[in-house]
């Protein structure tokens, strides 16, 4: 068995008394798609901070790297150094740049030196062009190119905030929530885009919608939260049947499956 | 109208304004038209602007706001006021080789970090280093410390308090309350004389310029980007690999450096620099300047600070007792109705103008 690229260990984080995470272990491998459920409060959100350096653990292990004598001590590295090592996140709510274009928005979420000083004298080569024109293609803003983002659809700044993600090149892309407030023929375009990144990239989408879930776990591993800690973990269908997973759901009245 | 209509329309402005100001006013001076008064009240607006443009760089294209730039500009001033205060020589009141104030306090030899203000290499100089090196410290730690928002404002509010209450003291021997005046001399020019006059107030120009096309310049780097991509979404860019931290700080120091160019300019042509300046209503005035002439932009600030300084001159004669009414009132008003401010005057013009225009072809009945 392959060493995982991310490797999450006991670990627990609380605030103020409040346990958002406990003795959580997760292990991502090179490549998966894995898909992380669970009921609002499960710790989701808190999990993905404490990945990408918003939060500090309170304890256990979070580790980065396929090589275990090279690997990466996340706790130790804050957000920008984390996001250098090449972990992205797309926010729950699509955060971009509303002021930039939409060119601009992914011209500074290129992959590339970060620096003070390089971005001074900083200048796209036509190999970052025709990067940039792949990407607009692939999330499809190809004709929006000169919009303010501001004044993208909601669904579409989802996309943008996608492809900014494609531009940083990144080994794993942590994704909340792509498909909220999209229609169903965006979800289901969300849908086929994050399947072509697996492989290339890792990715772990946290989502609520489980007609979207199973469309994209297929026969990948689907992770459920609980209560901070991991509840089960399997294929989709296997998840689906568990008994401990219905309770969660069905006994709370929520998020039947569609 | 295409970008680069737009964009071509903007520099014609920029000639015309930069070609009356450093042709234009100059020209008139030397023949008379303009009176030695009233060119160094243009040098003192001119100095102004640069203040303002310093406040803009951070609120309106970075979202820090920052309540404290006077200090960085009296700091410049005071910096340059020193060498001023050193070229009196023995012309003073007391006709001795230490600055009056000096005298008064009852010293007898220079105090030892007066010596080198002599030189007006040193004290340029220190017009760079000495506000440089607090704003660098002062960013260093908020911005390390993620202080944001309102946190900041306080915080740089206090600090330029905190200085003033600092430079009103006599025993800091930068003058107290009186600050440093009546100076004679600069670079063995009489600052009296109209040459002079003019002199400081064309440097006072050519500098403005400068300093507004280093900024042009600035927000179309891939700098300025992150810079308004910080103000209108940290999160996102510290999410994306950027030390954000290192660019607030950055553009911190730059636009301190600029304000203490604009004091040290100030000085000589107001004849006087004193601890007022630094005081917390100075900070905000400027922060109105911003607001009214059309922050985010690098004309606002610049039309800003010129007109709301003209109209200072003329309200504190005419209705002194009004002027903060008249000026707060401003500043609502702009807030309220005008929020791209005065700059944004031509476009919304223009906006109103195909509004009326494209109605009577609405409300014209449709062809059967």
């Amino acid at each position: 068995m392959p060493h995982p690229l991310l490797s999450v260990e006991d670990v627990s984080k609380s605030y103020d008394g409040f346990k958002a995470i406990t003795n959580l272990t997760f292990y991502l491998f090179e490549g998966e798609l894995r898909t992380v459920i669970g009921p609002n409060g499960a710790g989701k959100s808190t999990f993905f901070d404490l990945i990408t350096g918003r939060a500090k653990p309170d304890k256990g292990k979070l580790d980065f790297g396929t090589d275990p004598s090279k690997s990466h001590d996340l706790t130790e590295l804050n957000e920008y150094e984390i996001n250098r090592l090449g972990i992205g996140r797309k926010f729950q709510t699509p955060s971009v740049y509303t002021e930039h274009s939409v060119w601009d928005n992914l011209v500074l979420s290129l992959k590339g030196p970060r620096g003070v000083f390089a971005s001074l004298f900083h200048r796209l080569d036509s190999a970052d062009r025709d990067r940039l024109d792949e990407i607009l293609k692939t999330v499809r803003l190809d004709a929006k190119r000169d919009w303010k983002a501001g004044l993208l659809a909601h669904g579409e700044k989802q996309w943008l905030e996608i492809g900014m993600l494609l531009a940083q090149e990144p080994k794993v892309l942590l994704v909340d929530e792509p498909a909220a407030g999209m229609t169903d023929d965006e979800t289901d375009r969300t849908g086929e885009l994050l399947l072509s990144l697996a492989g290339k990239h890792s990715l772990i989408v946290i989502e609520h919608d489980m007609a979207f879930v199973k469309q994209i776990a297929r026969n990948g591993q689907v992770t459920v939260l609980h209560q901070g800690t991991v509840l089960c973990e399997g294929k989709f269908d296997e998840v689906q049947s568990d008994p401990k997973v219905r309770e969660v759901y069905l006994g709370r009245g929520k998020h039947g499956t569609r | 109208m295409s970008a680069a209509t737009v964009r071509r329309i903007e520099w014609i402005a920029v000639a015309v304004i930069a070609f009356a100001l450093i042709v234009l006013v100059p020209l008139l001076h030397a023949n008379g038209a303009i009176s030695n008064f009233w060119i160094s009240v243009f040098g003192k607006w001119l100095c102004y602007a640069l203040l303002a443009i310093s406040v803009d760089l951070l609120w309106g294209y970075t979202g820090l706001l920052s309540l404290g730039q006077a200090l960085f500009f009296t700091l410049g001033g005071y910096m340059h006021g020193m060498y001023l205060m050193r070229m009196i020589g023995e012309l003073g009141q007391y006709k001795k080789p230490i600055p009056d104030f000096l005298v008064f306090l009852g010293w007898e030899r220079l105090p030892a970090f007066w010596e080198p203000f002599a030189s007006f290499p040193f004290a340029l100089t220190m017009v760079f280093v000495v506000p440089g090196v607090i704003a660098y410290l002062f960013g260093f730690l908020a911005f390390r410390s993620r202080i944001k928002g309102v946190y900041f404002s306080i915080l740089t509010q206090a600090l330029t308090y905190a200085a003033s209450i600092m430079f009103f003291r006599n025993n800091l021997l930068l003058g107290g309350n009186n600050g440093f005046t009546d100076f004679k001399f600069i670079l063995g020019y009489k600052l009296n004389e109209p040459g002079t006059i003019r002199g400081l107030y064309l440097a006072t120009a050519v500098t403005l310029l400068l300093v507004f096309l280093f900024c042009r310049w600035l927000s179309k780097t891939k700098f300025g980007l992150v810079q308004q991509a910080i103000r209108d979404g940290e999160n996102r860019v510290l999410f994306s690999g950027y030390a954000t931290a290192h660019f607030k700080l950055f553009i911190f120091v730059v636009a301190a450096l600029i304000a203490a160019v604009g004091g040290a300019l100030y000085t000589p042509q107001v004849g006087i620099i004193n601890p007022g300046e630094m005081q917390a209503d100075k900070s905000l005035e400027a922060v109105v300047w911003v607001a009214v002439g059309g922050r985010g932009t690098l004309l606002g600030p610049i039309v800003g600070a010129i007109s709301i300084n003209a109209l200072k001159s003329w309200a504190t004669t005419a209705y002194p007792d009004l002027w903060l009414i008249i000026l707060g009132g401003l500043f609502i008003l702009v807030v309220l109705f005008l929020p791209g401010g005065i700059v944004s005057i031509p476009a919304r013009l223009k906006a109103l103008a195909q509004k009326l225009r494209a109605k009577p072809e609405a409300a014209a009945p449709a062809k059967p």
